[in-house]
């Protein structure tokens, strides 16, 4: 599953990002496999979301949350 | 003397050049955005017998990628003579630079980390335990504010005292096992053999050759095929960044006031009624507050015209001379500041008061569907909103938008938002001619009229934008992350200091440097004849035929052309002709100008007419300065004439044939 997949305010793991020209960027913004992620809020047109990573809300585009394969809680 | 070289480390838009500025008093000029220093910039100080001599790296945000200015900031770390790396970090955005401070630390013995901005971390609450993070570090850290000239000394005496150390050695998981097996075969003293190791498992060419050049690498190794090293790399130096910022940094989580607030702004029903009643809110308190400050000037400044006049001929200067000093450059000159100053103080305090608030970025994330759709960025909407202010701020603002395409739109485009300028006439014609004179709620209805125009630039923005990337600036959106800060009550008193002293007085200051030549040009036009005949009237019966194909007439055209330095003096100029003087011509009662208008044949279609070609012409001289300076390129700054006086033109001629 990829990020932009998941609801408002479901909360997931990140396991691994895809080969994706926005990789690095989302590598230094801190979408890093293991990280904790939640859907924090969506904007009026359902494009781009906003994310609570390391305490931060960062908002990106469906797009480039595609390129974030993620899971649900750790089993 | 004692002589120390210090090379300045730092991710983009952190203040490095401020703090490279405050030592050397080389002024380079400080910018606000990525990849501000793209060479390397050398400079001296002197402080207690010690002579330090600073180099400037360009802005880096990590140092195990490859683009260029990273690799100009490695190689200079790697393989040149210096003494001391300062990694420059942003006290609001500490992890970026502690990334970096831990990739310096690997490649540089003496590091010293120094903390900037430390007085806007403050504001937004953000403590920083120092004596921790330079426990866990193992390097000095100084905290400093390079605007504010705090911890600069301290930043000195930690350089001089600095030592050097062992690199740092960093867990890299799977990957140590490969990184002993190579350091082993390397033959060094000079540099961090696990560093190079790394570079080899990750394939890097360029610095495998540089060090087989060396003598460093004798032989080729196997690659590792299976494994992402880079991943491992990211990976592993995050968490280590982790490890050291753990309890360091204290940031206020983002709160459920801010959910909640969050919750409506960017609702789907009402998160954009919401921004526009924003806009609409602002531009009445602009209308409704700057007019009695306004006139207040204005008749100050005029009540000081005739002893200047005294004055200047009690020197016995000629009389032309008086006349163009006192009717052409000081009239201009207070024209404008009085015109100008008061709707700017109220606007640019409300507009810095919101985005210290942090209503700004969720514009840009309501806004950042639309700007996609036209393959844009949603920072755009920042922009846009800073050129309703000034244009010439909206155009520098661009600098926030790093994909130079979406840059470039950015700043095209940004002329199609109204600015301040001209405010005071459209406020003027609107009122005259659509919402009428002693209407009880005269201000509110031409409020909502503006705001109405105000959506006409955005939907041109738009469309131009769509154009504009299908074009000449074709490709892809790159991408868009935005951060979205927690809200925070402002310091009410600081956003009005700020907002007045950075920007108001500003975008001031240009006014006035273009209101003089201009006062000097108007008065010659208007005072000098040819044959008898006034130039005014040769200009005039000249543009006559254009202005009336377009539904104006030759004075309102010429009143555009001339309303060029400054858009606030174009109706000035327009009464001027009309009622023939050779001044500008004051005119306080509305009434009055809208007897004069009508003497002058002008209609609905040709207030309409005005108000579109006076929206949409081109930008005036101070913005395209600006442009020409942003984008360094002239073809793209004759564009931006070109684009709106294209759509005005257009726009116009089909008002006219469509109302004939």
């Amino acid at each position: 599953m990829s990020l932009d997949q998941i609801k408002l305010n479901e909360e997931v793991v990140i396991t691994e990002l895809l080969s994706h020209p926005m990789r690095r960027r989302l590598l230094d913004l801190g979408f890093i496999p293991g990280e904790e992620v939640k859907c924090v809020l969506i904007s009026p047109f359902h494009d781009p979301k906003a994310y609570l990573i390391n305490g931060g809300m960062i908002a990106l585009r469906n797009t480039d949350a595609r390129g974030v394969m993620v899971k649900y809680e750790r089993d | 003397m004692k002589e120390i070289k210090v090379v300045l480390v730092g991710t983009p838009n952190v203040g490095k050049s401020s703090i490279y500025n405050a030592f050397t008093h080389n002024h380079e000029h400080t910018g606000n955005w990525a990849g501000k220093t793209v060479g390397i910039s050398r400079g001296e100080c002197e402080y207690l017998d010690t002579c330090y001599t600073f180099y400037d790296l360009p802005g880096t945000y990590s140092l195990i990628s490859k683009s260029k200015e990273e690799v100009v900031a490695t190689d200079f770390i790697v393989f040149q003579d210096f003494d001391v790396a300062v990694v420059v970090c942003d006290a609001t955005s500490l992890n970026k630079g502690i990334h970096l401070a831990v990739q310096t630390k690997e490649i540089c013995p003496n590091v010293v980390v120094c903390i900037n901005l430390i007085d806007e971390a403050e504001k937004r609450g953000i403590t920083i335990n120092k004596k921790l993070l330079e426990e866990r570090l193992g390097s000095r850290v100084v905290l400093v504010s390079a605007k504010k000239k705090l911890g600069l000394t301290d930043l000195l005496f930690a350089i001089n005292e600095s030592k050097s150390q062992d690199y740092l050695k960093l867990d890299y998981g799977v990957l140590n096992d490969s990184i002993d097996d190579i350091s082993k075969n390397l033959d060094t003293n000079q540099y961090n053999k696990r560093w190079i190791a790394l570079k080899i498992l990750e394939n890097n060419q360029s610095y495998i050759n540089q060090f087989k050049n060396l003598g460093i690498v004798k032989k080729d190794f196997v690659k590792k095929q299976d494994l992402d090293v880079h991943l491992e790399v990211c990976i592993h130096i995050s968490k280590k960044v982790k490890e050291i910022l753990r309890d360091v940094v204290n940031i206020p989580r983002v709160d459920e006031k801010t959910r909640k607030i969050d919750k409506i702004l960017t609702s789907k029903i009402w998160g954009i009624p919401i921004m526009l009643l924003f806009l609409f809110v602002i531009f009445y308190l602009t209308i409704v507050g700057a007019n009695y400050p306004s006139s207040l000037l204005f008749s100050f400044f005029s009540s000081l015209e005739a002893p200047i006049m005294n004055f200047l001929e009690f020197l016995s200067l000629p009389n032309f001379l008086v006349d163009l000093l006192v009717h052409g450059v000081y009239k201009t000159l207070y024209w404008v500041v009085s015109v100008m100053m008061p709707p700017m103080l109220i606007f640019f305090p409300i507009f810095t008061f919101l985005e210290d608030l942090g209503v700004l970025p969720r514009i840009a994330f309501n806004m950042d569907r639309a700007f996609s759709k036209c393959r844009a960025c949603g920072k755009q909407a920042l922009t846009m909103c800073m050129g309703i202010g000034c244009n010439a701020v909206g155009v520098t603002g661009a600098r926030i938008i790093d994909s130079k395409r979406e840059r470039f739109i950015a700043i095209l485009t940004n002329v199609f938002m109204p600015c301040n300028g001209k405010f005071p006439s459209l406020i003027a014609i609107i009122t005259i001619f659509f919402v009428g004179l002693d209407q009880v709620y005269g201000a509110f209805f031409c409020a909502l009229i503006l705001t109405g125009f105000l959506f006409l630039g955005i939907l041109l923005t738009f469309l131009v934008s769509l154009i504009l990337s299908k074009t000449i600036l074709k490709g892809e959106p790159s991408s868009f992350t935005l951060e979205l800060p927690p809200y925070r009550m402002p310091n009410i008193w600081a956003s009005i200091w700020y907002s007045i002293k950075n920007r108001a007085i500003f975008v001031l200051g240009r006014a006035v440097k273009v209101a003089i030549p201009a006062g000097v040009l108007i008065w010659v036009i208007a005072n000098v004849s040819i044959h008898g005949v006034p130039v005014l009237t040769y200009l005039v019966n000249t543009l006559n035929p254009i202005g009336i194909f377009l539904g104006l007439d030759g004075v309102i055209l010429l009143a555009l052309i001339l309303g060029f330095p400054a858009n606030e003096i174009v109706v000035p100029i327009l009464l001027m002709c009309y009622l023939n003087t050779s001044t500008l011509i004051d005119m306080d009662n509305l009434s009055m100008l809208k007897d004069i208008l009508v003497e002058n044949g002008w209609t609905i279609k040709t207030a309409l007419c005005f108000l579109i070609l006076f929206l949409y012409r081109f930008p005036c001289s101070t913005t395209l300065l600006t442009i020409h300076k942003e984008t360094g390129s002239k073809f793209y700054t004759f564009l931006s004439v070109l684009i709106p006086l294209l759509v005005g033109v257009s726009l116009c001629i089909i008002i006219n044939f469509v109302f004939l």
